[in-house]
């Protein structure tokens, strides 16, 4: 449910509103849902409205786990065939 | 696209297939798979868009939730805004989700709109309020539908008409509740009842926890002994969830894990919930299509805002419209059935010929399973 | 000529009123100083109600008609004046043959600027100019205010399939290649960010063209062409579809080979629409044997409508007829038939 998208805060304008960016595409959304939002920040958007912002850090975090488990799969997967050459 | 493309990176989604293979060949006798419930529509229309069940080894199944709310908006409710539409001279705003959803007598909002009625497709309810304040003469009812990601962004529209001393706006409210749906799965699958399977584990919702947080997912693991992975729409997010999943179920652990920390937290958006709360009242009951009737279930306007309730400004006829009895919608909504179970499924019940909700919400389990899933050999 | 004894057209600030579809002087004048004018041929100045031509060589006819409709009537990149040009031209040389004539027929809504009517009405002299047709003969209707979007057009062409040429839906068999010109929903996407408010870093064009050129280059080619079609309404994945089951065919597809924009993939990200579905006025589908796919694709790089051009899947047996596809992520999917219209969603 809810389809939202991660957009790039590109320009604050007035009454709470901004223009984000998805792809090369500006539209304007609203900000009454979050607070301490600035240009460059992405946040994620649905029906016009900033739901949240994006943690970089956290973002950053995800994908280096999802490299981990890659990486552990892989030896697992090498372990087994080692096992299996024994 | 920043925060999209690297969560559809496909190298990164073979290496994360490996892994859950890895984890999970062997684990389970065949007849016994892992059973995940992917509450959201998002996800269910994530895993056919991209292909993910190739990506599963066996032992590995997913079962289709409520989670979209198109879909588990009973017919009434259909009815109810196509007869605002048609019996009032009214602009009704609505999303276009809304529109082919069929009401009682195979009619819906866009054949309404075909037979005269002002009806009007809104990406963003400011849309809506923003109509009412260009159009002062005419009269505009927002027909608001969702879950709690979509409720904030209505209770802000209400503020903004209040703000701007609107007396031709009001809305339709019809936001209802996830923790309420989700208490009632879990007892239902512990229970066996209403056909409700048992499940493993539930992959939880991504927006609707960015404004709720991860703590109201807590009473599955404590009370019913369910992790709950909250994690996000694309599909590396998917099939991450499902490998905490199954390392959660193997190691015999219950928690709530959030593998979408970079837009949920654990205490959500507060400010988006302290509108909510103050705009919105819970409603005593509510009918959810395949769930039946589920106490504090879904949001009314408090009688502060009573001016902006539709309901209070237009007297209403119920809907006497009976839903097909042959359509398994409702089942399949529980995660009773599957789509391919119903008999009207591909033969009377098609995208272009809708008979139930989870036919045309492209979140729902038939369109996604109709338009993406179909197999020549099945 | 010796003086008419009657008011010139005042373009710049009249407006279409119910004279000028009366059968008067009003609208002789509308379409002497306007229509007659920009469209100019040895044909049409004949002035009968039809146009009397000489098939220039041996050959079958190829013949289509189309109408134009579309909000708004002048989007980044074309108008409905070149839009119904191009539109009728492409329906024409996708059966191989070289396009020569149009009809053009026009419905105006009272009240419809005369500026805006001569904006559409030289973009579409331009067009047809450019593609090399001629548009010899026309009708003009006006209806009341409210009973007409500002203007429809409708075009009708002609055009003359060589010997040896047999472009046909029933060619396509198992083993050919599919291949597309360019990138897919830019027209839809240009119309509809213009009516959604939606702004481009970097404008987002409607691909309206001819693409008459770029089928000859296909043709000169040498390469055996089974068929050629449009994936204009309902995009890629509806044609596609259609031509499955019109050819008893199978077709299996690669989602990283389709070329799709960024801001275009943007926009379907932001109003929840997939851009296999979405509208393209100005692209074409090729099948063809695999073994010649890669001289023809190399053909249509050579023009400039088919540079991105792309091989994008293959042609299977299968008695279902079903369109699928590998996604990115190596999974498999159905792309099934456009159901409906394409609606912005949010869930």
């Amino acid at each position: 449910m809810c389809l939202a998208i991660p957009a790039k805060i590109t320009e604050l304008l007035e009454s709470d509103r901004a223009t984000a960016n998805v792809g090369g595409v500006n539209h304007d959304i609203s900000l009454s849902l979050v607070e301490n939002v600035a240009v460059g920040d992405y946040v994620i958007v649905h029906v016009g409205f900033a739901l949240s912002k994006i943690d970089p850090e956290e973002a950053a975090k995800t994908l280096a786990l999802f490299d981990e488990y890659h990486a552990a799969g892989a030896r697992a997967i090498a372990d087994k065939a080692a096992e299996g050459d024994a | 696209m920043k925060y999209i493309d690297e969560f559809r990176d496909s190298g990164l989604a073979q290496k994360l297939a490996a892994a859950i293979k890895n984890e999970a060949q062997g684990a389970r006798p065949a007849a016994q798979p892992f059973r995940f419930m992917e509450f959201c529509g998002g996800h269910t229309h994530a895993i056919f868009r991209f292909g993910l069940p190739d990506l599963l080894p066996p032992e590995i199944k997913m079962i289709h939730g409520p989670g979209c709310p198109v879909c588990v908006l009973p017919m009434a409710k259909i009815d109810a805004a196509i007869q605002l539409a048609q019996r009032y001279p009214l602009t009704l705003c609505t999303y276009g989700d809304m529109m082919r959803v069929p009401g009682g007598q195979r009619l819906s909002l866009l054949k309404a709109k075909a037979a005269g009625a002002d009806v009007r497709m809104v990406l963003s309810p400011h849309d809506a309020v923003m109509l009412a304040k260009d159009n002062p003469s005419r009269e505009v009812v927002f027909f608001a539908i969702g879950f709690e990601t979509t409720t904030p962004p209505t209770a802000v529209i209400v503020k903004q008409a209040q703000a701007l001393g609107l007396k031709n706006f009001s809305v339709f409210c019809n936001h209802v509740l996830t923790p309420p749906a989700l208490k009632w799965l879990l007892e239902a699958s512990a229970e066996g009842a209403d056909g409700v399977p048992p499940s493993d584990g539930f992959v939880g919702p991504s927006h609707v926890s960015a404004i709720i947080g991860t703590r109201p997912y807590e009473i599955a693991a404590t009370a019913y002994g369910k992790p709950v992975v909250i994690t996000g729409f694309e599909p590396l997010d998917v099939l991450q969830a499902i490998l905490m999943l199954v390392r959660q179920v193997k190691a015999g652990r219950a928690v709530v894990e959030n593998e979408y920390a970079r837009a949920v937290t654990a205490e959500g958006n507060v400010k988006a919930q302290a509108l909510m709360a103050e705009v919105f009242d819970l409603r005593d009951t509510f009918e959810w299509r395949g769930l039946g009737w589920i106490p504090h279930s879904a949001l009314k306007l408090k009688d502060a805002y009573g001016a902006f309730d539709a309901e209070k400004r237009f007297a209403l006829e119920p809907s006497t419209a009976k839903e097909n009895p042959a359509c398994q919608c409702p089942a399949i909504l529980r995660g009773a059935k599957s789509p391919e179970e119903c008999k009207l499924f591909g033969t009377v019940c098609t995208p272009e010929n809708p008979i139930g909700a989870c036919m045309v919400s492209s979140e729902g389990g038939c369109a996604a399973c109709y338009s993406y899933g179909r197999r020549k050999d099945e | 000529m010796t003086q008419r004894f009657e008011r010139s057209l005042d373009i710049k600030n009249g407006r279409v009123d119910m004279t000028h579809g009366s059968g008067g002087r009003a609208m002789a004048q509308l379409i002497d100083q306007l229509f007659a004018k920009a469209f100019d041929n040895p044909a049409l100045a004949e002035g009968n109600d039809q146009a009397r031509l000489a098939i220039p060589a041996a050959g079958r006819l190829a013949f289509s008609t189309d109408s134009y409709v579309i909000s708004p009537l002048f989007f980044a990149g074309g108008d409905i004046g070149s839009l119904a040009v191009h539109g009728t031209v492409n329906d024409v040389a996708l059966s191989g043959a070289k396009p020569l004539w149009l009809s053009a027929g026009f419905i105006l809504e009272e009240g419809f600027p005369l500026a805006d009517l001569e904006r559409i009405v030289t973009s579409m002299a331009k067009a047809a100019q450019e593609c090399g047709v001629q548009i010899v003969t026309g009708d003009t209707k006006v209806v009341e205010k409210g009973k007409a979007d500002g203007v429809f057009i409708n075009t009708a062409g002609v055009g003359l399939i060589a010997e040896g040429v047999d472009l046909s839906v029933h060619n396509i068999r198992a083993g050919d290649a599919i291949i597309v010109s360019g990138t897919l929903g830019d027209h839809g996407v240009a119309v509809m960010a213009q009516r959604e408010g939606l702004v481009f870093d970097e404008p987002v064009l409607s691909d309206s063209a001819a693409l008459n050129g770029l089928i000859d280059n296909m043709i000169k080619s040498g390469v055996a062409i089974h068929a050629l079609r449009d994936p204009t309404r309902g995009g890629l994945a509806t044609s596609l579809n259609e031509m499955a089951r019109a050819a008893g065919v199978g077709m299996r597809l690669n989602e990283a080979a389709i070329p799709v924009r960024a801001s275009v993939r943007g926009v379907c990200e932001i109003l929840g629409l997939d851009p296999l579905y979405i509208a393209n006025e100005g692209k074409l589908i090729a099948f063809c044997p695999v073994a010649q796919a890669q001289t023809l694709l190399t053909a249509m790089k050579g023009h400039e409508h088919g540079r991105e051009a792309a091989i994008i899947g293959e042609v299977v047996e299968d008695d279902h007829a079903f369109v699928e596809m590998t996604t990115t992520l190596g999974g498999q999917r159905m792309v099934d038939w456009l159901a409906g219209e394409q609606l912005p969603r949010i869930c």
